[in-house]
């Protein structure tokens, strides 16, 4: 009883701290409003504005066709560059595709003669040139088909396939961006405010004042991950209902709640690992640069910005003891696909293994390296 | 001391200075003699350093004039003619020198800052060093001197070039008084040597003004009154300086001040709250506290008394339980110290060195915190709470925040806090430092009366001779040993000293023998070599930031780690991790036809190297099961009578579903279904009734420069760039704003060199560590990523050359925003990794940005370095295909330079 009491009140003292720092109570407002917009509004992972130019050596009709097929927003207007501009433009990076439609293509196309038509990709460019190429062969290969309707019968292919996505139709990155944006704030935070809140007591030497007093390391460190917990879940389930629901207009099939409930532990796991580096690190610079060495990796290999399965092995199997990568996971499986506690809990379970090994861990250290700083 | 001359040193003219709202001096009018000592007296944060500073030129002025040795320090110009002839040491042991370095490596900084020559160097420091007693410590850390040592040390870097006008703020503060004797010994002999030289000093200790030549005594941003000690004395009547200040002070703050007078202690036979027996602390191979043993009785005032460092606050953390004793035993109410011990906690007190409150809280929630973590019940607390705001005069602060109380009341809140749960024992450390005299005394009348008439034991470290004389006993402390513990009459008496002080002086002397007295000068070194400041520019002030900042980096084993290793480490892991490669893809089949058609339909889909088949799909509900849990990315779905429909060449659908949860995958995804389901069509081995027709031409996609399409022949490149973006511009932006942190920064402002020097020199060693970690990349990539290098290798070394001159630059102008370390490390990362990753071509190509967003990526040095890296390891391209890039890069380091020089100050604002 006197432990929760205790727990309680540096717990408030805790968020008192915290709504007077403006430094960081800026940063939280802008991870979880202004930053999730603009990552949603990125496109950084969707054909957009591809820079394409034409090589038009029939001056055909049909070519005319093709060139005015490349259309927004999937691709910039195409410019008209000559044969000889190829190597030197391409070089330059000033065009990522260059369509080079040969001579008579229009006229062996009628005749039957099946020409070649060469379509360049920069594939230095990785996401625009796989997705670009697909669809300048789809929309090369409708346009030659439409031109040829007008001139012959076409017939039905004998076995068609019918794509669909599910649990995200149009396939916009909006949608992707925007979740994982408040995820890897709530990461990027839950480790900044609590080892933040340690080596700032530990600078001002109420850490001492505190080991003093009745208290025991556990007390301290659970007030500060309730504290710092309570802050980021409300910021995270606001940015959420505001700025993903309300502002951007994003479905989100699955329940919040629960979402929320997974939010809560994993911030268990990423408060504790705060902790423990703030135990760790014996000035605040020197809990930057860990912070920067620590979250990069786990934030970029999370499956949050690309996919987990084109990693080599020892990775992907390093990657998984990470609770970052399982709440990207278990993100993903309950916001968009709607999954339930059934689907989850392994990964909850997980989390919340992981995050107490690090409060043990964080416990261990406290009062030998509290006292040692001045 | 000599007497002063006619002429003036320095002249200040309503000089004014505010801190935001603060107001530091209020219209100051001051005429400072020159050639002699002059002391500026008071209690802290009253405006004398603000005095100094400006007279030192490190402080912009605000309002009013200030003349010193004859010009305008408004004047830029005459600043820097002047700044040779000034040397400054300002307020906090040793803040203008740098703890890493030794002592000789500290004075050659400073001598290169006055564009001194090798030689002329060699005399000075011999000299100084040997006129100090400095000689044998001469290679070691100055973070590892004495107090005593490293103020000695400061005094050789500010008289390195003969100053006429030398300025100390505060050069005695917490040091032990038989250093702080030799010190002023030492300026003595300085002075003998440069007759002409004028001395300002800025002093908390008011015995000590007393032999100064003319004094400055000042309160609140005000002067009180100026003149001589005698004077000064004669004209207030009192009997020391100390007496003369309280009696200048305003009447209102005077107002109940009474000498202290100290009932005698009641019991002293009682049992003992505290026995020390051969306490020791060590940390590594040094020795913080050397068996310490001392009994302290119930209601007694036991002083510690010694210098900043000699082991007082080691042994009172040992005492309360923070820090284990090494060996040793202690008893705290008679029973073995025992850290885990609640109920132990709760019958002591404790006051840590820096007010260890809750400043963002108010005097109310502090105190209210505490009782509630002492569950004191609440109807108690109440009115334990309401008697200290009554007995220690909180009242009137109750909704103010700690931090915006003065620092008198809010060491009485910190004292109220720690008594908050009435413990039986206090532990106080250094409570009254940087408190004025008079808070001091009421301060102690507190701590008398808790004592005296609650029966408090009370444990407390000062600094101050007059504290010390008040306590029941005292120990003096040096270098981690206890000197001599008594009363302090007996003490006196043992020594047959004057005073507290000179007892002290003659226990330190004989625990450590007689010191090196400091040596007068006796060569002549008129024709030795001295050297001319240089106005404009010198390679020599520049090398002396270069070869400061190196040395101090090779000795920062966390800084240099990072710096080394950190591009190293993330390297790897995002060379490896980001891919945007999609395979290994799993896939699993709800096959409703089993015929020979659907089977080889799926063949085609089975030989893929993208998928992996998982165990085929039961019903439809299974299918939605497991894309749901993410165990499966596509599923297949192939609708009855497939093979019969395709038999009688009706046309006949498959179906596909694909997880959207990340958007990039599905479409590669779909784009790969829809490319085998082509090849399905066209497969002259799938025998379909009617062979569709062939079309009409063929598109054929050229990848170039990377025909496998592997992310990694691009990505690893753009890490490369990236990393040599975000690395270098936080270790520069570090580096310049540690100066401003920790004080060192004073030196650009007090010294000849100039901002590019600066500037320049500071950035030459973290341009070297930056190709370093090019060099370590580039053999990562070709060896461990094996992304061979097709282009010109010159070329590329070019590129990365310049393109870290700028990314360091970059570092340094987020610094010229930042003031503390952490803000710059985040700063940097910020403004670093957002364009860096969104905008320069690491994702999505520049060229295919909209308006605002390719401006910020044009307007950012890495959009340029990404075509020259990419380029010459993966397009196999060379000089003239990528000289638009270099020139483009090359345009920003002019520009970042100039920009840099004008945001940086000459001057503290």
């Amino acid at each position: 009883m006197r432990k929760i009491a205790n727990i309680f009140w540096l717990g408030t003292k805790e968020l008192r701290s915290f709504s007077h720092d403006f430094v960081l109570l800026g940063l939280v407002i802008y991870a979880f409003s202004f930053a999730v917009t603009m990552q949603a509004r990125s496109s950084a992972q969707e054909l957009h504005n591809a820079s394409i130019a034409i090589v038009d050596e029939d001056n055909s009709e049909l070519s005319r066709r093709i060139a005015q097929a490349f259309l927004p927003p999937y691709f910039k207007p195409p410019r008209m560059i000559t044969e000889a501009d190829i190597v030197p433009k391409m070089n330059a990076g000033a065009f990522t595709f260059v369509v080079d439609i040969p001579p008579h293509f229009q006229r062996d196309v009628l005749g039957g003669r099946r020409p070649d038509l060469q379509v360049n990709v920069d594939a230095t460019a990785v996401v625009q040139a796989g997705l670009g190429a697909g669809y300048a062969q789809q929309i090369i290969t409708a346009e030659i088909a439409g031109f040829m309707s007008k001139a012959e019968h076409t017939q039905l292919s004998p076995v068609n396939l019918v794509v669909h996505i599910a649990f995200n139709p149009n396939a916009t990155t909006a949608c992707f961006s925007s979740v994982m944006g408040i995820i890897n704030d709530v990461t990027m935070l839950a480790i900044i405010l609590s080892g933040a809140a340690i080596v700032r007591e530990r600078e001002h030497g109420t850490m001492d004042h505190l080991l003093v007093m009745p208290l025991t390391p556990f007390e301290i460190a659970m007030s500060k991950v309730w504290a710092n917990g309570l802050v980021i879940t409300v910021a995270a389930g606001l940015s959420l209902y505001i700025v993903v629901k309300t502002i951007l207009g994003i479905p989100i099939a699955g329940s919040i709640p629960l979402f929320m409930v997974g939010v809560v532990i994993y911030l268990f796991f990423a408060t504790a690992i705060g902790i423990f580096m703030g135990t760790v690190a014996r000035s605040m610079p020197q809990l930057g640069l860990l912070y920067m060495l620590i979250y990069m990796p786990m934030n970029m290999l999370s499956g949050s910005n690309t996919p987990l399965e084109s990693m080599p092995h020892w990775l992907a199997v390093a990657v998984r003891i990470s609770p970052s990568t399982h709440f990207v996971s278990f993100a993903q499986a309950i916001l968009y696909r709607g999954a339930g506690l059934s689907v989850v809990w392994p990964r909850f379970l997980a989390t919340a293994t992981i995050g107490g090994l690090f409060f043990w861990l964080a416990l261990r250290r406290f009062r030998s390296v509290a006292a040692r700083t001045t | 001391m000599t007497g002063h001359d006619r002429r003036l040193a320095a002249r200040l003219e309503n000089v004014g200075l505010r801190y935001r709202k603060v107001v530091a001096l209020d219209a100051i009018t001051l005429d400072l003699p020159a050639g002699c000592v002059i002391g500026l007296i008071g209690p802290d944060g009253v405006g004398k350093s603000s005095v100094l500073s400006l007279i030192a030129g490190s402080r912009q002025i605000q309002s009013g004039t200030v003349q010193v040795l004859g010009g305008d320090m408004a004047d830029a110009g005459y600043r820097a003619e002047v700044c040779p002839r000034i040397a400054y040491m300002p307020q906090g042991l040793g803040k203008n020198l740098y703890p890493d370095l030794s002592v000789v490596e500290n004075i050659a900084f400073f001598s290169r800052l006055f564009g001194q020559s090798a030689s002329e160097r060699a005399w000075r420091t011999a000299e100084l060093l040997h006129a100090t007693g400095l000689t044998p410590f001469a290679d070691r850390a100055a973070s590892k001197l004495s107090g005593g040592m490293r103020q000695k040390l400061g005094l050789c870097c500010s008289l390195i070039h003969d100053p006429d006008l030398l300025i100390l703020d505060e050069p005695t503060t917490g040091v032990d008084p038989l250093s702080r004797r030799q010190f002023w010994e030492l300026i003595e002999v300085m002075r003998s040597r440069r007759p002409g030289m004028s001395l300002m000093v800025a002093t908390a200790y008011m015995e000590e003004a007393g032999r100064f030549d003319w004094l400055v005594a000042m309160n609140d941003g005000r002067v009180l009154a100026t003149g001589s000690p005698s004077e000064l004395k004669a004209s207030t009547g009192g009997a020391t300086v100390e007496d003369a200040f309280i009696a200048l002070l305003p009447a209102e703050q005077r107002a109940g001040h009474k000498a202290i007078e100290i009932p005698p202690w009641r019991n002293p036979d009682g049992h003992p709250v505290i026995v020390a027996n051969d306490i020791t602390c060590r940390f590594g191979d040094f020795t913080a506290v050397d068996k310490v043993s001392f009994t302290i009785g119930r209601g007694e005032i036991f002083g510690f008394l010694g210098s900043n460092g000699c082991g007082k606050t080691t042994t009172m953390k040992m005492l309360t339980g923070l820090l284990p004793a090494t060996e040793g035993t202690a008893l705290l109410f008679g029973q073995p110290l025992d850290a885990t011990d609640m109920t132990l906690r709760r019958r002591v007190g404790y006051m840590s060195q820096s007010f260890s409150l809750y400043t963002e809280l108010t005097v109310r929630q502090n105190l209210t915190l505490h009782a509630h973590l002492y569950h004191l019940p609440a109807g108690k607390a109440q009115a334990r709470i309401a008697y200290l705001v009554n007995r220690f005069g909180l009242a009137d602060y109750l909704t103010h925040r700690a931090l915006d109380l003065p620092l008198g009341i809010r060491q009485r809140l910190s004292l109220a806090v720690a008594i908050v749960h009435e413990p039986e024992l206090l532990i106080l450390d250094e409570p009254t430092s940087g408190v004025d005299p008079l808070a001091r005394d009421r301060f102690w009348e507190l701590l008398i009366e808790l004592s005296r008439d609650q029966d408090v034991t009370i444990f407390v470290s000062t600094h101050f001779m007059n504290e010390a004389e008040r306590c029941d006993r005292v120990s003096l402390m040096d270098s981690g040993r206890v000197l001599a513990t008594d009363t302090p009459a007996r003490l006196i008496a043992a020594r047959g000293a004057a005073n507290l002080e000179g007892a002290f002086i003659a226990f330190l002397e004989q625990a450590s023998g007689p010191r090196i007295a400091p040596v007068a000068a006796t060569t002549d070194h008129a024709d030795q070599p001295r050297t001319r400041v240089r106005r404009w520019f010198s390679p020599r002030r520049l090398f002396a930031y270069t070869i400061r900042e190196t040395l101090e980096l090779l000795r920062d084993p966390i800084r240099l780690s990072f710096g080394l290793f950190g591009t190293a480490l993330l390297m790897l892991v995002f060379g490896f991790g980001i891919s945007t490669d999609v395979n290994n893809l799993s896939f699993a089949v709800l096959d409703r036809d089993q015929t020979p058609e659907s089977r080889a339909y799926l063949e085609e889909l089975r030989g893929s190297t993208y998928f992996i088949e998982e165990s085929p799909l039961i019903d439809c509900n299974d299918l939605e099961r497991r894309l749901k849990d993410g165990a499966v990315s596509a599923a297949i779905e192939i609708p009855p009578g497939f093979g019969r429909d395709i038999a009688r060449g009706r046309p006949t659908w498959v179906n596909a579903t694909v997880d959207g949860a990340m958007p990039f995958r599905a479409q590669t995804i779909r784009g790969y279904l829809e490319g085998m389901h082509q090849t399905y069509l066209t497969d002259p081995a799938v025998r379909t009734t009617v062979p569709a027709a062939p079309p009409p031409a063929d598109i054929e996609i050229r990848f170039k420069y990377n025909q496998d399409f592997k992310s990694m022949y691009a990505m690893v490149p753009t890490i490369i760039s990236l990393l040599l973006a975000l690395f270098p511009a936080i270790l520069t932006a570090l580096a310049v704003v540690r100066e401003k942190e920790m004080g060192s920064i004073t030196n650009l402002y007090v010294t000849p060199v100039t901002r590019i020097e600066f500037l320049v020199g500071k950035q030459l060693p973290y341009i070297g560590v930056a190709m370093i970690n090019f060099a370590v990349m580039c053999i990562m990539a070709l060896f461990i990523f094996r992304v061979p290098l097709t282009g010109s290798f010159p070329v590329l070394l070019l590129g990365a050359l310049i393109y870290v001159t700028t990314t360091t630059a970059y570092g340094m102008l987020i610094s010229a925003f930042t003031k503390t370390q952490i803000a710059a490390l985040f700063g940097t990362a910020i403004l670093t990794v957002l364009p860096a990753v969104q905008f320069s071509g690491m994702m999505t190509p520049v060229a295919s940005l909209a308006g605002s967003a390719q401006l910020m990526g044009r307007a950012f040095p890495m959009s340029y370095f990404v075509p020259i890296s990419v380029g010459t390891f993966t397009k196999g391209l060379g000089f003239a295909d990528l000289a638009p890039d270099l020139v483009a890069l090359a345009v920003f380091v002019p520009v970042l330079l100039l920009l840099n020089r004008m945001l940086l100050r000459k001057q503290e604002r």
